[in-house]
């Protein structure tokens, strides 16, 4: 069986997470190419070179490529999607924006978000938010498959000696135009990467307070998310939320601070390692779901803890 | 210009769900349905083109059994204009779902198409994306922000770490994040007033689309449970569990 796996990068940098997808690739192949496409590639190459169990790698460098946009990047993607048993990609959302095109143009379905291999065909996902999981098993070729990277192990192991390939076809992005992307600046490591995460919800009260959260996140080296009552109320940009429509994480270390509970929530965080509440309501659901759970006014523990860290 | 919005009625998203014993899915029947919450933000958005003008009729179009039609005069009391309903019992596939959406596009000609980014309950979020591939439309997926003009979609894109801006040139395939719009609430008079708004109704026989699916559902589960833990009594007991019990810091 023959895999092909989409390398997701930005800025120069490989997705930290293109391990967890190799390790799923290699579940049910052992000869997995890497397809990196963008445009000056050449630091990217080398990140990739030193990943483990990969045999071949495609380079499609070209400005045409350089924003990434599905409606070229799918094309190059299907065209080498042919030659290939299974095609696995993150669930971010640039292989949710990509790949179901791919699929649409291979006239074949997609498994979405995978958690779990099974067999060569028969994978497990969740549906309803996390609040069910469904086995699928899948008939045709080639299988396309994004990954829920938190859900599967780095891959560690040799590195091979790659052969490096260069395609140089040109699909145009003509109906498409990049216009900018703006980053969230941040010193912290990223939500769906960090090994600790602290988050905060409408127990804050205001932006303001979330510095307190930030103040224990400098001690721990994480970083920082919020429930979707936080965001909606403004505390924190949206790219924080964390749960069902926001950013699903499974870190060692999981630190809810003023957050309740809402099904919402803990269909994001209910994989993470250790769990910890913090909050002020006894009878709040998060402490269904917690290692360790802590009733108090987070006002007085948030910098207890802080000292406590030092 | 037409807008063409898709819309799937689902289990309402304040039902706690329920997997069936033998494992054959989630139970749906007698439980509250609603518009997938994603397309309902879908149809505020269109609805709003359409009182700025840009946007000249909006028309709904959902697959499912008759009682879809409940969602549909949901959704045209919301403001659209009129809908199309493709009869089908069953769950169909999300490729196939693109598909049908492909045909009644190539009817009906839309300048805009509009979709959830996801249905709430197969969460597959793939329809849109698929939808464009096979028209080989532009796509921008989980907006949360469109702006028109000169036949042009100006889209901010809600992506990991941040948001992306790009220009469509239309027609093109839109997909609505959490964040495009807050959904209006029916007004008794729209709601009579859709009562009476065309709906056309489609056997899926008649389109001659294969319903294929190449992924069979094997079983339904429960997620893990998790236990509850302990509770502490301070932040000195939380440090010293978390060091030396769980060994998760240092």
């Amino acid at each position: 069986m023959t895999a092909l796996v989409i390398i997701e990068h930005q800025d120069a940098q490989i997705n930290p997470l293109t391990s967890n997808i190799l390790n799923a690739a290699s579940q049910v192949s052992s000869k997995v190419t890497a397809l990196v496409i963008g445009y000056q590639l050449e630091k990217i190459l080398e990140q990739v070179k030193i990943l483990p169990n990969i045999s071949q790698i495609i380079v499609a460098d070209s400005q045409v490529y350089q924003h990434q946009l599905a409606e070229n990047v799918s094309k190059l993607i299907a065209k080498h999607a042919k030659d290939y048993d299974y095609i696995f990609c993150a669930s971010s959302s640039f292989g949710k924006d990509i790949l179901p095109r791919v699929a649409a143009l291979l006239d074949v379905e997609q498994v979405s978000d995978i958690t779990e291999i099974i067999d060569q065909s028969t994978f497990i996902r969740p549906i309803y938010a996390g609040n069910a999981y469904t086995e699928v098993k899948v008939e045709a070729k080639p299988v396309i498959i994004t990954v829920r990277a938190s859900a599967f192990d780095k891959l560690t192991g040799e590195q091979n000696n790659v052969d490096v390939i260069s395609d140089d076809t040109i699909f145009e992005a003509s109906k498409t135009m990049f216009i900018n992307k703006e980053q969230t600046k941040s010193e912290r490591p990223e939500l769906t990467n960090a090994r600790v995460v602290i988050a905060g919800g409408r127990g804050l009260q205001n932006s303001e307070n979330f510095q307190l959260l930030e103040k224990v996140a400098d001690k721990l080296n994480a970083a920082i998310g919020a429930s979707r009552a936080a965001v909606d109320a403004g505390f924190v940009p949206n790219d924080y939320q964390v749960g069902q429509t926001g950013k699903i994480v499974a870190p060692d270390l999981y630190i809810a601070v003023g957050i309740s509970g809402a099904i919402q929530h803990l269909a994001g965080m209910k994989d993470s390692k250790v769990i910890v509440a913090i909050n002020k309501d006894p009878e709040a659901p998060i402490f269904q779901v917690a290692d360790y759970g802590l009733v108090g006014d987070l006002f007085e523990i948030l910098p207890a803890l802080e000292k406590a860290l030092n | 210009m037409k807008a063409l919005v898709a819309i799937k009625r689902v289990v309402d998203p304040y039902v706690k769900i329920r997997v069936k014993t033998d494992g054959s899915g989630v139970e749906t029947d007698n439980v509250k349905k609603a518009i997938n919450p994603f397309d309902e933000i879908a149809i505020e958005e269109a609805i709003r083109l359409k009182e700025k003008n840009i946007v000249s009729e909006v028309i709904l179009v959902a697959i499912g059994d008759d009682k879809t039609v409940e969602s549909i005069r949901a959704g045209l009391a919301l403001g659209a204009d009129r809908a199309i309903h493709i009869q089908f019992e069953n769950t169909l596939s999300p490729l196939t779902t693109a598909k049908i959406l492909k045909n009644i596009t190539e009817k009906e000609k839309p300048q805009l198409i509009l979709l959830g980014k996801q249905a709430i309950d197969n969460d597959n979020n793939q329809v849109g994306q698929m939808l464009a591939g096979l028209l080989d439309y532009p796509q921008a997926t989980f907006a949360s922000k469109i702006e028109i003009a000169d036949n042009q979609a100006t889209v901010t894109r809600e992506i990991d770490g941040g948001l992306e801006t790009l220009k469509l040139s239309l027609p093109a395939v839109i997909t609505s994040d959490l964040r495009l719009n807050t959904p209006r609430y029916a007004t008794l008079p729209n709601i009579m007033k859709a009562k009476s708004k065309p709906l056309e109704t489609i056997d899926f026989d008649s389109l001659g689309i294969a319903n294929q699916n190449t992924l069979e559902v094997i079983k339904v589960l429960e997620p893990k449970k998790r236990q509850a833990g302990k509770r502490v009594e301070n932040v000195m007991e939380l440090i010293d569990l978390l060091k030396n019990e769980a060994k998760v810091i240092a």
